[in-house]
């Protein structure tokens, strides 16, 4: 798949999910924090992105702890989103 | 124009949406052994349905003594007189049926000590005919809506339920009868346009909070389901009511729950009053949600807003020990952080009300099947959920009660497919010629326009008309305007342009796609709500206030009745509520007071 291509599907992926929260605060990491991220952490935002909501919405809010160092690097970068 | 052909799949149904109703639905369907297609735009366990957290409503009566008719009575009560009765018999009385089914199926329900599903309180539940509040919720912790799918989705991969996901229906095909005979569905990840022809076709697509500027909703919900059904000539029942909530945070929408202001949470405007104490001298801040609601509005547009454009107030929590906050209000201080950038503790968190739920819909009966303007099924189409009205909720929802119409709808509009089938009443006929070509047409103009308008300014300026012109208090002059101005958006609507012309995962063309189904439910939305020369349930105008003839602004006389917009013409006609239950005497019409 071209990069183009899966770029998109993951802008779906981040901008079509089950809860509001979400699709603001994935669709604005999208388009501000990750193009500056490291391949190993865009991976990692891919695996996250795949999480079910209500699986992705506890790391970020905290009440769960990501295992996963370069995982947790990423949550800390979308704990610091701010959509407005 | 030349008859392009695109390639068939042959289905005895297919079903569009995998949220709770459309899940529920295919289990009936591929469980009686019929080959069913379920088509999503995303992964069925990302399905909205998820979004609910409170609960599922049903009489088992686990805590306290509970019965089906007083049930029925508190849902014809919350939706203003407009619901349907018949409906609302059958919804009640199945509801404990359909939740047990659930809870078999492996839904994780709460329980109480002795192992029966726990029952919590929740607004408008009432025992005996309104009396006093009622244990009526089902849930499963705060995840109600999640751990719903989740059984319905296992339970579809054990009926071989045949899933396409990330497709996105884009029509309706029908014949000249009438008939409809399947979807027109996009592939995302190909590109590639298909023909689902089925015996028969279960909308299951959710709701269209998005017409709105502020909603509770997710981005995926665009309505696709009324979009498709308006542009094949069915007409769209009771489109002016929409439920709102009154506090989602100002620009993103995202809900601030009913419990920050239990906890002693203030709604203040520019000058920093407490303006509730106006307006609910005794209930102040905990006034229902439609007194706050319109509170808040009223404050706004007699310039009393705040922010630069004065138009949000400000919900104030500065005043409670951070402790408490932290301790009561678990996620707030997060959600105020990451979407308003404002730490509740320090300062006060700017609201507004906020749409979260459509009550009108696709016009079925009781039984799932798509009903025309004289109540005569449409041959071979079902629909379910947010997208239908059955209508059950009339003008006003009662909490717990989707949740509820979705289980039991979708069981329903199965049973009447299963049903229909084997009396005949459907079966495959073949595909009229031509049946793409509307559909060809507009991806055609999609992909070849030129200087045309940007899909998300025109989708923003959409929602900012709906926001402005036909929002949680409605007014005379702004409706007649909002209804011009959204022929204006449909114009522009008409003539998108997007960039990337490319087939595999273009999503520009997808949005696209969904803002032609936004407008159509913009449409249908304004011309309704013009229409209606009263207020009744969650539809409430300025000039039809509380008088001694006319209680709560509401007019039973001339207004009684249900809204059918037209696509065609944009026109409207009405068709009369359905007072006669199935077993029971009528509840009759009687003022709405709590
Ligand atoms: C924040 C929030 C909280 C809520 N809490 C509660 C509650 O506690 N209790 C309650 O009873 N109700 C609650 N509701 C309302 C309730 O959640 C919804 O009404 C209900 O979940 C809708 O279910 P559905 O099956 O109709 O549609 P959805 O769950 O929205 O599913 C729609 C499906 O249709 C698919 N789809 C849509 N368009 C297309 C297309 N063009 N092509 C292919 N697929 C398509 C989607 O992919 C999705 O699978 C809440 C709503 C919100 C927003």
């Amino acid at each position: 798949m071209e990069d183009r291509e899966k770029l998109n599907r993951l802008r779906w992926r981040c901008t079509r999910r089950a809860m509001l929260e979400m699709d603001l605060l994935l669709g604005e990491f999208l388009d501000r924090v990750f193009p500056s991220l490291s391949p190993a952490q865009a991976d990692a935002f891919v695996m996250l992105a795949d999480l079910e909501d209500l699986e992705l919405w506890p790391l970020i809010n905290g009440s769960r702890e990501c295992t996963d160092p370069i995982q947790a690097e990423v949550v800390a970068l979308l704990r610091n989103v701010r959509v407005k | 124009m030349s008859k392009l052909t695109i390639p068939v799949r042959k289905f005895d149904a297919v079903i569009v949406g995998a949220g709770g109703s459309g899940l529920r639905a295919a289990i009936q369907l591929s469980e009686a052994g019929l080959k069913t297609a379920v088509l999503s735009k995303v992964f069925p366990t990302r399905s909205h349905t998820v979004a609910a957290q409170g609960g599922v409503s049903a009489s088992l009566g686990n805590s306290e003594e509970d019965h089906w008719h007083w049930h029925m009575y508190d849902t014809v009560k919350g939706s203003d007189w407009l619901g349907d009765q018949d409906a609302i018999e059958y919804m009640c009385r199945m509801a404990p049926e359909v939740v047990v089914e659930l809870e078999h199926f492996g839904m994780p329900f709460d329980r109480t000590d002795e192992g029966k599903i726990y029952q919590r309180p929740f607004g408008g539940h009432m025992s005996n005919f309104g009396e006093k509040p009622v244990r009526r919720a089902c849930a499963a912790a705060d995840r109600t809506g999640h751990a719903m799918l989740h059984a319905l989705y296992q339970r579809n991969v054990r009926a071989n339920t045949q899933f396409f996901v990330e497709w996105m229906a884009l029509d309706l095909i029908r014949d000249d009868s009438g008939q409809v005979l399947g979807v027109i569905a996009l592939e995302m990840e190909t590109g590639e346009v298909v023909a689902f022809h089925a015996k028969a076709t279960v909308f299951a697509t959710g709701g269209a909070g998005r017409i709105f500027y502020s909603s509770t909703n997710a981005f995926i919900n665009t309505g696709d389901g009324l979009g498709m059904a308006a542009r094949a000539g069915i007409a769209l029942e009771d489109m002016e009511f929409w439920q709102f909530h009154p506090t989602g945070v100002a620009g993103a929408g995202v809900l601030i729950t009913e419990g920050v202001r239990g906890e002693g949470g203030i709604l203040r405007n520019a000058s920093n009053e407490r303006f509730m104490e106006r307006y609910a001298p005794n209930a102040k801040d905990l006034a229902s949600r439609d007194v706050v609601s319109r509170a808040m509005v009223t404050e706004i547009n007699e310039g009393r807003g705040c922010g630069p454009n004065k138009d949000f107030v400000l919900l104030d929590i500065t005043h409670l020990d951070p402790a408490t906050i932290m301790k009561r209000l678990p996620g707030i201080r997060e959600i105020s952080i990451q979407f308003a950038g404002i730490d509740p503790i320090k300062a006060p968190i700017p609201v507004v009300p906020t749409c979260h739920y459509q009550m009108g819909g696709v016009p079925t009966n009781y039984k799932g099947q798509v009903v025309g303007d004289d109540g005569t099924p449409v041959s071979g189409f079902y629909a379910a959920g947010e997208v239908a009205c059955a209508s059950v909720h009339g003008a006003n929802r009662l909490g717990t009660n989707s949740l509820l119409d979705l289980l039991v709808f979708g069981k329903s509009s199965g049973d009447s497919v299963i049903d229909d089938l084997k009396s005949g009443a459907i079966g495959l006929k073949e595909l009229p010629s031509g049946y793409a070509d509307r559909t060809l047409a507009r991806l055609h103009r999609l992909n070849t326009q030129t200087g045309g308008s940007n899909v998300s300014e025109t989708r923003l300026e959409l929602q900012r008309t709906m926001q402005k012109h036909c929002g949680v208090f409605r007014f005379k002059d702004m409706l007649a305007e909002g209804v011009a101005k959204i022929l204006d958006i449909e114009k522009a609507v008409a003539r998108t342009e997007i960039k990337d012309k490319s087939q595999v995962w273009n999503t520009a063309r997808v949005e696209a796609l969904e803002l032609d189904n936004l407008i159509e439910v913009a449409k249908a939305t304004m011309v309704s709500a013009e229409a209606r020369k009263e207020s009744r349930g969650a539809h409430v105008r300025d000039d039809a206030p509380d008088t001694p003839a006319n209680p709560n602004g509401r007019d039973d006389v001339n207004w009684h009745k249900h809204t059918l917009w037209h696509r065609d013409g944009n026109r409207l006609s009405y068709k009369p509520v359905i007072m006669k239950p199935l077993s029971v005497e009528s509840i009759a019409l009687k003022t709405r007071s709590y």
